[in-house]
């Protein structure tokens, strides 16, 4: 480990490499499942869904491609890229802006507070339920860019804006009141020193709902409208079809999920390394 | 934080160097307009359709469509079937089983990273290592299960391999035993993240200050650690408690039939277009999870710790 090296007077309790070797045994218990499936969905085209690989090939992700029962995959996948954007986006603006908020106690604090938390606990699958039903009532039609994106941001909307209030326990203020004092005003100070210290735990909130939105299913299926989610195509899929090709678009969906939080995760290295270079505030 | 010198200052909207009006605003009612998108979007798309089943539930039905009325039938039928309390019965045996284990994990794995790991780098990358599979999707990590704890699924072709066992296990895949250890394999990442959280803000000195006192590990973790990580605590006992109780998916996929959870049970009323018992049974949820969430709130001013 790590740090055994920096503390060399101080022997490690047995309590460290016990619990190192729960921590070891968790990530194998997390990552290992999901490995299986990735390795599986390379299976040759006469192999099944367990052990042996009867060769190896791409052959389950041609399938997804090809025109027929899949043909719903690249389409629904384009839908659910589409939709995860545009939660990010709302997401971001509202909860920032919801932060900056309750930064000062106002009048009504906690009932948005508590308001939030219920949104968040909220069995999901009874969140699309209201919002259909509500729909219904109206005689409104639910589609995926109106009921489906309203019952995705009661889940992405109270979890940025707990992300928020963590970003701004760490926040600290003299930087502010800096501004303030050389004369800035509160555009520019929100502007030029507040949002740029705040953009790394902002960007984390960005790929949080992103990646929330993405692989949404339980407050989505009852009110995506006749344009599926990949997540809602998926779920139709589990009880059609037993191949491999299942287990392809899992490795691939997995695999843009990675993606998004791996250029995150480089973006905010990146950004807290120029800021490291240039010696401003981290 | 400054909190009381922050209200007394006013802020002011627009620029002002152009020569424009001048608004100066109360910083109440700046606080207001911050969080006024938030209101709307949680008044309109949570608090009014929770209102809509609450309404719902008291409606009459058959099989064309759902009647404006006052009855009560929909909550007498579901109280006194017998289904119900079972489903309630298997639904909170499981959150109390994923409960403890989750809490076991979670408690340990965040003392270690914020404990015993003592290099930056390497607790960012392993509480990573535990947080990124949170981010992709739960039915495919659900599903992922299946190829490995099936009757033919690397779990069983390892145990044979070593001779551990010569049949393979049976009760595995598709078995109450499979749901939990789903629960557990999507749910820990909730029990870790908020108790990392309240471990980090222990001053590290507090705890030298009790070994120097001559009070054992054991003591150490008892008196000071537990009491001061209680809110991370019921922060994640909160978490993991609804997601189960308000599963559908993992019940479903991974149960074989066995089990039904409640939400599964509703799923399927709605699918029979049955909305008004299917309103009564979510209110009924609704008050019961509201109720254990109340519970847990006791014990921490939640709000408190996360606003500061």
């Amino acid at each position: 480990m790590g740090g055994a090296s920096r503390d060399p007077r101080e022997k490690r309790p047995w309590t460290f490499y016990a619990l190192a070797m729960l921590m070891g045994t968790f990530l194998v218990f997390l990552y290992g499942p999901m490995v299986v499936i990735y390795v599986l969905s390379f299976q040759g085209p006469d192999g099944g869904v367990t052990f042996p690989m009867v060769g190896t090939s791409t052959f389950w992700f041609a399938e997804i491609l090809k025109p027929g029962q899949m043909a719903n995959i690249p389409v629904s996948f384009g839908r659910s890229m589409l939709l995860a954007c545009i939660v990010s986006v709302i997401t971001v603006l509202v909860a920032v802006s919801a932060g900056l908020g309750f930064r000062r106690r106002f009048a009504g604090s906690g009932l948005l507070f508590y308001l939030a938390v219920a949104s968040l606990v909220m069995p999901s699958l009874l969140v699309g339920f209201g919002i259909g039903l509500g729909f219904k009532l109206f005689g409104w039609q639910t589609d995926l860019f109106t009921s489906a994106l309203a019952a995705q941001l009661t889940w992405t909307l109270p979890f940025g804006l707990f992300a928020m209030f963590a970003v701004f326990n760490r926040f600290n203020r003299t930087y502010e009141e800096a501004a303030t004092d050389l004369g800035a005003t509160a555009w520019q100070r929100l502007r030029w020193v507040t949002l740029p210290i705040l953009m790394p735990g902002i960007l984390g909130v960005a790929m949080g709902a992103f990646t929330l939105s993405y692989d949404e299913y339980a407050r989505t299926t009852l009110v995506a409208g006749n344009r599926n989610t990949l997540p809602l195509e998926i779920y139709a899929l589990i009880s059609s079809s037993s191949s491999p090709t299942l287990f392809a678009i899992g490795t691939l969906t997995t695999a843009v999920s990675f993606l998004v939080i791996g250029m995150t995760l480089a973006l905010i290295l990146s950004l807290q390394h120029r800021r490291a270079a240039r010696g401003r505030p981290a | 934080m400054s909190l009381a010198q922050n209200s007394d200052e006013a802020v002011t909207i627009a620029p002002r160097s152009r020569g424009r009006r001048r608004w100066r605003l109360s910083p109440q009612a700046v606080s207001w307009l911050q969080v006024s998108p938030l209101a709307i979007i949680l008044t309109a798309f949570f608090a009014l359709p929770t209102l809509v089943f609450l309404i719902v539930s008291f409606y009459d039905y058959d099989r064309a469509g759902i009647y404006p009325d006052f009855l009560l039938t929909n909550y007498e039928e579901l109280l006194t079937t017998p289904a119900t309390l079972r489903v309630y019965v298997s639904s909170l045996k499981f959150a109390f089983i994923v409960w403890g284990i989750t809490l076991f994990l979670g408690f340990n794995i965040a003392y270690f990273l914020v404990f015993h790991v003592h290099s930056r780098t390497m607790r960012t990358i392993l509480f990573l290592a535990c947080a990124i599979p949170f981010w992709t999707s739960g039915i495919i990590r659900t599903i992922a299960w299946i190829p490995f704890l099936g009757r033919n699924g690397a779990f069983n072709q390892g145990l044979m391999a070593v001779h551990l066992t010569e049949q393979p296990l049976e009760f595995l895949l598709f078995s109450p035993f499979a749901v939990c250890v789903t629960y557990v394999h999507l749910f820990t990442l909730l029990m870790i993240g908020p108790i990392a959280n309240s471990l980090a803000k222990i001053d590290p000195a507090l705890l030298e200050a009790a070994r120097d006192a001559g009070a054992s590990r054991w003591r150490t973790m008892v008196d000071i650690v537990i009491p001061l990580s209680k809110t991370g605590i019921a922060l994640g006992s909160i978490l993991v408690f609804t997601q189960v109780m308000g599963d559908f998916f993992v019940v479903k996929a991974m149960s074989g039939g066995q089990s039904a959870s409640i939400v599964s049970q509703l799923a399927t009323e709605i699918q029979a277009m049955q909305y008004p018992p299917a309103a009564a049974s979510a209110i009924i949820l609704v008050l019961f999870v509201a109720l254990m969430v109340g519970c847990m709130m006791r014990v921490v001013d939640v709000r408190k710790e996360l606003v500061r």
